[in-house]
């Protein structure tokens, strides 16, 4: 074998190796910010509404129109203003996402809860958020003994969720987000 | 309405995004990837010491690809949602490792030693075996929250393998450290692999139990929060544990990574910055203590502080009483003849450093041959691995698939530094494996099996969250209302 091919299979494989690391990299990269993709289409969304904030018809129009345009399974993302994410703002948990996607989710100490919280002040089968048929979101506290709130006030009946607005279970607090 | 008209499949395409793909093809794409680059480094091999492609081209090749579609097979059925790196990195890692021991293999000067054996098709079954253990854990472990049902039972289990190589009989010597156990007609047999993942399931399941209990009941000394006494038992018993396997089965490498790994997931827990203070305290008194008579530490130990001396002493076949070692220098000087581009494939002569060159030097080879190019590649794809171990955990859904995920991707990354560090004269060299790439079953088998279950954690932490299949008024009437 030639001096010459030997080097060229030499840094040959190395480029190789390195060609590897960098689309894993790349792959890493698609990952964590394959939500970004979302933050600029709800920002583009939001510019779109601050648009329409100036027609306040136009705006009300929006919100009525919702319930025709949704699709079946995780339809309500179709929604202006539908929360697309639950995020836990307080607890251990904080930081931890889930995606909406028209599941009900379950919330408790519960193993098998979509959200295990690991909270003593929290029961096995605390509280369900899931969208009603209308792809609106609804808080349900599943007969906890220490209550779920929203915002400051505790919950009696399944009530629908603002985005934004904290839902508190023990120490750990969640919200929907955009 | 107009506004919103183009928006949908807009939205449903970030929404996806979000909600985690299965991501399988992504993975596919990078596993026929990950086949191809150590099929090149075989031709090349093959090319630089005999002139031509070596005959066993096509079947490894095929071998390498069938095992590695056996596994992306294995992911498809059991863990859709998995992370998509996590195997082809393993992959890719565990085909260099073989091409390297081929490539040793191929050296007359092994050759001529008296305990030759032709290593690399015993590594190809291992590894076929290891593929074997990852779809197995990946079938019977359909929820890795089932592991958190066997805490005490996974603590004894550990303390059985760790033990065992100290059984009578049972237990082999090989080079000064008492790690193995003889199986008859297997071979030996490294158990202190295994105990790596039984312990990180204990520590992962007793952590989630006591976290409260470690993190708040401590008081304020000079900035740090100390502990209680009762909430130390554990830590103790763990040091203790760690010093024991040091001083009976004089294993330096495996202590050290035990311990760091309660004492990270420790942290992790409990969020308490003092028990990374204490950890490295312990170890160190614990380090020194045992290495101040034990021999076959000091050893280590002088051949890290002065490697050139030990060296000399060596050649010169110097007879008092303890044991030189050359290999530490050797490595050093393989690293350094390899520079930066490294020599390439097959034209090294890391060989020299004699037995033990595919197993704990295996590194050393990669430095000579791919030089600081590949070796930095190689320990980037290890970080790769660890990386994608801690995002499982960060994106878990359960503190016990947290904890072990954090467990198992801590005790790999020490393992690498423990390994790496020692050959490279960073540490004192301990008889470690470097994993995937050395040659050694017990190790193969062991971590495919410690990224089977992180596969598995991160399948359960990406799935698009399920809907619960029973009625939810159902769910009503077994809440009991204490008020």
């Amino acid at each position: 074998m030639s001096e010459l091919t030997l080097t060229v299979m030499r840094l040959g494989f190395l480029a190789v190796l390195w060609l590897f690391v960098i689309v894993a990299v790349q792959v890493i990269r698609s990952d964590l910010f394959g939500t970004r993709v979302t933050q600029r289409g709800s920002r583009r969304e939001a510019g779109r509404q601050q648009q329409q904030q100036s027609g306040r018809q136009q705006a009300a129009r929006q919100q009525a129109a919702p319930p025709q345009q949704r699709g079946q399974q995780g339809g309500g993302r179709q929604r202006r203003n539908a929360p697309t994410k639950l995020v836990v703002t307080e607890g251990t948990l904080t930081g931890t996402t889930v995606a909406l996607q028209g599941q009900t989710i379950t919330l408790g100490r519960a193993h098998d809860s979509t959200i295990v919280l690991d909270d003593d002040y929290a029961s096995s089968r605390h509280a369900r958020i899931y969208p009603d048929r209308d792809g609106q979101w609804i808080v349900e506290d599943l007969g906890s003994t220490n209550g779920t709130y929203l915002d400051r006030s505790r919950l009696t009946t399944p009530t629908p969720i603002s985005l934004g607005a904290p839902i508190r279970i023990g120490k750990t607090v969640i919200e929907l987000r955009k | 309405m107009s506004s919103t008209s183009n928006s949908p499949t807009h939205h449903t395409s970030t929404i996806g995004a979000i909600g985690a793909p299965s991501r399988r093809n992504t993975e596919l794409a990078l596993l026929v990837f990950a086949v191809v680059i150590p099929v090149f480094a075989y031709a090349n091999v093959g090319l630089a010491l005999s002139g031509e492609v070596p005959t066993g081209l096509l079947s490894y090749g095929l071998g390498l690809g069938l095992l590695a579609g056996v596994a992306h097979l294995g992911v498809r059925k059991f863990a859709p949602y998995a992370d998509p790196l996590l195997l082809p990195l393993a992959t890719l890692l565990n085909g260099l490792g073989l091409v390297c021991i081929w490539r040793l293999d191929q050296s007359k000067l092994l050759q001529s030693l008296p305990n030759f054996v032709t290593a690399a098709p015993r590594q190809l079954l291992y590894t076929a075996l290891g593929i074997a253990m990852f779809v197995a854990v990946l079938f019977f472990l359909k929820d890795h929250r089932v592991l958190q049902r066997y805490t005490y039972i996974s603590m004894f289990g550990a303390l059985v393998l760790l033990i065992l190589p100290l059984v009578p009989g049972l237990g082999a010597d090989i080079y000064g450290a008492k790690i193995w156990i003889r199986v008859p007609g297997l071979g030996s047999l490294q158990p202190g692999e295994f105990a790596k993942i039984v312990l990180a399931v204990f520590f992962a399941g007793y952590l989630m139990v006591k976290r409260d209990a470690l993190a708040l009941a401590s008081r304020r000394f000079m900035g740090l929060y100390l502990p209680r006494g009762r909430d130390l038992g554990p830590i103790l018993v763990v040091w203790a544990m760690s010093i024991l396997i040091l001083v009976f089965e004089t294993d330096l490498g495996t202590s050290l990574l035990f311990f760091g790994m309660f004492v990270i997931m420790l942290y992790v827990a409990t969020e308490r910055t003092s028990w990374i203070v204490f950890g490295l305290l312990m170890s160190a008194v614990g380090a020194v203590g045992v290495a101040s008579f034990e021999s076959h530490i000091q050893t280590r130990v002088h051949a890290w502080l002065d490697p050139m001396r030990e060296y000399k002493l060596s050649q010169a076949g110097v007879q008092d009483g303890t044991l030189h070692s050359e290999q530490a220098m050797q490595a050093l000087w393989a690293f350094g003849s390899g520079g930066t581009m490294g020599t390439g494939w097959g034209q090294g002569h890391s060989d020299l450093i004699k037995f033990a060159a595919n197993s704990d030097f295996i590194l050393a080879t990669f430095g000579e041959e791919l030089g600081l190019a590949g070796v930095m590649a190689i320990l980037l794809i290890y970080g790769l691995i660890v990386e994608r171990g801690v995002r499982t955990a960060l994106a878990a859904r359960d503190p016990f698939g947290k904890l072990l995920a954090i467990g198992l991707s801590g005790a790999f990354a020490l393992q690498v530094f423990v390994v790496a560090g020692g050959v490279m004269g960073l540490i004192p060299l301990t008889g470690m494996t470097m994993p995937f790439v050395a040659y050694g079953g017990s190790s193969v088998l062991a971590n495919w099996a410690l990224i089977g279950i992180l596969i598995r954690i991160s399948d359960t932490a990406r799935r698009p969250a399920p809907t619960p299949a029973s009625n939810p008024d159902a769910e009503m009437t077994q809440v009991v209302r204490p008020s």
